[in-house]
């Protein structure tokens, strides 16, 4: 099913990809890959229902997003819809003590970390560059070169290596998300040369959303990305992106393989984006509706929602009680992005360097006092 | 207790002492190791601090520079090593949209104490992309430190300044005068030493201020040396730093001389010159005797070996700027 050997799935690209639970919500026991894996999730009932809660709730915050942008309140935003199973599952996948390195499309990665939701709508909505402690989050700054966070990641999964901290179940692992386009870039390569070389605690979570802005996949690549990963000398997999129970097995398997001592995975999620690029980008221009619609049919959250209806997990009031909360989630997201305040423009001269700059401070004095030149006119 | 050591074994000793004070400094880049660098600048510091500490890496910059950013993070103090001047532009992107904004980025949250050594300059007869003075590029870049020495001593108290900052440092080294030999207090206190972003006065005069930087500062004590003999007394200025600029030292320097002359390898246009000739004018016009005046490389690609010499600020062109600023 991975590495080129499954007939899962009628919806599987051709070579096949690892899929645990159906577009019709029927769960495949376990999946075992050409190289001997055997992928499986024993979850309890609460934690399905958990999971749809994470993937319902990530979808609802992004609609949310995505109207205020369209309000005007913020400046741009890069919508994770369809994507919401790669980023919910391997996001869940994650322990405590892991890093993960994003793009500017992981809201529903941030989520799962248990991160309030609002912490990168400052870079949205124009008051700030992201601003947070990727240490204390366990989650680095949103990275909108693409591509550039990938070395980030794999440096510091070499840090993980040099404290010591690999070799043990209760090590450390980085993830870097990246997404297709981004493994075009030079620098993507070159991580994946000094994670193989290195033997970094990672791994490379590659969302093929199948378009880099308006250029589709075969614009990047002749083979399928995961088998590049042959090439580095590490292993590579392809999951169904849309299938959250896929996206957590095999990112969990892979997180733990790092942190043991096993080195870097790369894990291809295969999923569409299926908004635009971002607020500002029109995608009936390079694709059509029909290729749209042929993927709506495989949503990751109807499925999760068929298997817990068919297998009774939960029923209509479980399902009204989780869009309620999302709502309620997401009309709080709205009230604290509207209360956010413009900073002070002086402000833009705070954090140019950690130990400052006389020139910089004799900027600082100069824009005060020219501002404050205006005071009492009707400037 | 003073040695006399060349600039290139003065910057071994600064990094062996870091090495030894901080065990989160790591040294990165090509050749670093086993080798000690194409110029031995890291000689036998593998061998005494084992491969962690100083890492033999792929041969790609961004690669260094990259990974770099990612054990800062982590908490580490790396110091990367890029071979030589013309090969930092694999690098460009992860120095300028990384390593300079992060801190900014983050609002102060995270800090890339990083140290990028780049040999540079040229004099040293060899082939295409192993000479370039690309300061200017990183000079101009709002989140980047750029400093380079000019002697033993300061390269070895320098380069340790540069490591225990936290700001990231691009820490351009003069690789022609590797070899020169100077005096170096090794074991001293740094507390004791100029700030790292000071200038110095590296020779006082009287009647022009010869303002200059890495490998253009002997070129430019030469030249005072010589208008001695013509009864000139020529300030030499060692800028030390090229962003921040100490520019109190250069105007308390041009307002009792009156002339500034700026001498840098780099292109002219749109060099460290410019921006200091804009400066000077600005804060010293009413001091100012004549222009201020420029000795730099042309604006052209750097020239094949054979006529390096031509295109490469010297003495006898630095004088005779020194008269055209008297015959004004």
């Amino acid at each position: 099913m991975a590495n080129g050997v499954s007939d899962v799935g009628a919806d599987a690209p051709a070579g096949g990809f690892v899929q645990l639970l159906t577009p019709d919500g029927e769960r495949i026991d376990s999946v075992t890959t050409a190289d001997g894996t055997t992928y499986s999730v024993d979850f309890t009932d609460e934690e399905y229902r958990s999971l749809y809660h994470d993937l319902v709730t990530v979808r609802r915050l992004d609609a949310e997003a995505t109207a205020l942008q369209r309000q005007g309140e913020l400046g741009i935003w890069a919508s994770l819809l369809g994507q919401e199973a790669a980023q919910v599952g391997s996001g869940r996948a994650l322990r405590p003590q892991d890093m993960a390195f994003p793009t500017y499309r992981e809201h529903g990665v941030l989520y799962t970390r248990g991160i309030d939701p609002i912490m990168p709508f400052g870079l949205f909505r124009g008051v700030d560059q992201g601003g947070w402690d990727a240490n204390e989050h366990r989650f680095n700054g949103y990275t909108i070169v693409i591509g550039s966070q990938t070395l980030h990641a794999t440096g510091y999964a070499m840090g993980v290596t040099m404290d010591g901290k690999t070799g043990t179940p209760d090590g450390e692992a980085v993830i870097a998300y990246f997404g297709d386009g981004a493994t075009s870039q030079g620098e993507v390569n070159e991580a994946f040369v000094w994670a193989g070389v290195f033997n970094a605690p990672m791994v490379f979570f590659c969302q093929n959303n199948q378009y880099a802005i308006s250029e589709p996949l075969e614009r990047q690549t002749r083979i399928p990305l995961y088998r590049r990963a042959a090439g580095f000398g590490f292993p590579g997999v392809r999951i169904d992106g849309n299938d959250v129970l896929a996206s957590y097995a095999v990112t969990r398997a892979a997180l733990d393989n790092a942190r043991n001592g096993q080195g870097p995975t790369l894990i291809e999620a295969y999923t569409y984006r299926m908004g635009a690029h971002t607020s500002s980008d029109d995608p009936t221009r390079y694709r059509i509706a029909s290729e749209v619609e042929s993927w709506k049919a495989k949503d990751p959250i109807s499925r999760l929602r068929a298997f817990l209806t068919k297998q009774q997990l939960a029923g209509d009031d479980f399902f009204t009680a989780v869009d309620e909360s999302a709502k309620k989630l997401a009309l709080d997201l709205r009230e604290r992005v509207l209360a956010m305040p413009d900073p002070q423009p002086v402000s833009m001269f705070d954090h140019a360097y950690p130990h400052g700059s006389p020139e910089l401070d004799a900027q600082r004095a100069e824009f005060v006092e020219y501002h404050a030149s205006f005071e009492g006119s009707d400037h | 207790m003073a040695e006399t050591l060349t600039l290139g074994k003065a910057l071994n000793h600064g990094l062996r002492r870091s090495l030894e004070e901080n065990d989160k400094v790591v040294i990165m880049g090509e050749d670093v190791g086993k080798l000690g660098g194409v110029f031995r600048i890291t000689d036998g510091l593998q061998k005494d601090f084992g491969e962690d500490r100083v890492i033999d890496t792929p041969l790609a910059e961004a690669g260094i520079v990259g990974t770099a950013v990612g054990l800062a993070i982590r908490g580490y103090r790396p110091v990367c090593e890029i071979q030589f001047d013309g090969f930092v532009f694999p690098a460009y992107n992860q120095i300028v949209a990384q390593v300079a904004k992060m801190f900014y980025r983050s609002k102060g949250n995270v800090r890339l104490p990083i140290v990028i050594r780049i040999p540079f300059g040229g004099g040293i007869g060899a082939v295409e992309h192993h000479s370039e003075s690309p300061e200017a590029y990183f000079a101009h870049t709002p989140g980047l430190k750029v400093v380079t020495c000019s002697n033993p001593s300061d390269a070895y108290t320098m380069i340790q300044q540069a490591i225990t900052s936290d700001d990231p440092v691009v820490f351009f080294e003069p690789k022609r005068r590797y070899w020169e030999k100077g005096e170096v207090e090794l074991g001293a206190d740094l507390s004791g030493a100029d700030p790292l972003h000071a200038a110095r006065v590296a020779r006082e005069g009287a009647d022009a201020t010869l303002i200059a930087y890495g490998p253009m500062v002997r070129t430019a004590l030469d030249a005072a040396t010589a208008a001695a003999e013509d009864g000139r007394h020529l300030e030499v200025i060692d800028l030390r730093s090229l962003s921040p600029v100490d520019y109190e030292t250069i105007y308390a320097s041009v307002r009792k001389t009156g002339r500034a002359i700026v001498v840098h390898e780099a292109p002219g246009n749109i060099g460290l010159g410019a921006e200091l000739a804009a400066r000077i004018s600005e804060q010293c016009f009413y001091s100012l005797e004549a222009p201020v005046l420029r000795v730099t490389g042309y604006d052209i690609p750097y020239p094949a070996a054979r006529v390096e010499e031509e295109y490469l600020p010297d003495l006898d062109r630095v004088l005779d700027a020194v008269d055209r600023s008297f015959g004004w």
